[in-house]
């Protein structure tokens, strides 16, 4: 059977089961997404931070999350200061139109996020 | 059977020590999500890339997790600093314990 639609709730959940209760502020994250995807199976998607990625001042990880895809979790990604620039590109799957939700750990612990509305015309579950 | 296909990698071209370098870095992988449904409504068994990694001269310098969110074909880019002239090697695992690996040699000037 086809799973529903994950909901806000999911989202939430899986929000708290990876950061816990530590606070995530808006900013210093940016979601690079194209507001209409004709396309749901390949949505193109960059997620950059703004951060020097020294080794004292670095990006940890980058979470990417789809509140109505069937499962939250799109990607977790780990980065470091030898990659220099936080930023990573790729292609994701979109059931329906939503909200996508981008989740930066920094180095001294601090959660950065940002959210982008995308409207999707076909949607990315029967390729 | 193993259901990776052909990697395709690109690198930023002639880099100095200290510069960015743009790594692109594709597989043929179905990305199976296991959400999609045959014609009698029964689900296609889900089969993905779990795992995608890159290591520079034998440390790593990038990890992805992936779920079945990901398309077809995984494809990803993403930076490193120019330290050294070294092997990049690129790992991908699926949920059926396959891998495919494609090793590059970063010429550093």
């Amino acid at each position: 059977m086809r799973p529903a639609a994950a909901t806000p709730e999911e989202l939430a959940a899986a929000l708290r089961e990876t950061f816990g209760d530590r606070p995530i502020s808006p900013g210093r994250i940016k979601l690079e997404i194209p507001r209409l995807a004709e396309n749901g199976n390949i949505v193109p998607v960059a997620i950059a931070v703004d951060s020097p990625m020294t080794a004292e001042d670095y990006v940890q990880s980058i979470h990417l999350f789809a509140e109505r895809n069937p499962l939250p979790r799109i990607l977790e990604v780990e980065l470091g200061p030898h990659n220099g620039r936080a930023r990573v590109g790729t292609r994701i799957r979109l059931a329906v139109s939503q909200q996508v939700r981008a989740v930066a750990v920094m180095s001294d612990g601090t959660l950065w996020s940002t959210a982008a509305d995308v409207e999707v015309t076909v949607g990315g579950c029967d390729p | 059977m193993s259901q990776f296909g052909k990697v395709w990698v690109r690198l930023s071209e002639n880099p100095k020590r200290g510069d960015l370098v743009e790594v692109r870095a594709m597989v043929m992988h179905p990305m199976e999500s296991g959400f999609r449904l045959d014609n009698v409504g029964h689900p296609f068994p889900r089969h993905i890339v779990t795992a995608f990694a890159c290591a520079y001269g034998g440390s790593e310098v990038f990890r992805v997790k992936l779920y079945p969110a990901i398309s077809t074909n995984p494809y990803f880019v993403f930076y490193v600093v120019a330290t050294e002239s070294a092997d990049l090697l690129f790992t991908w695992t699926d949920d059926r314990g396959e891998v495919a690996t494609h090793n590059v040699h970063l010429n550093v000037a």
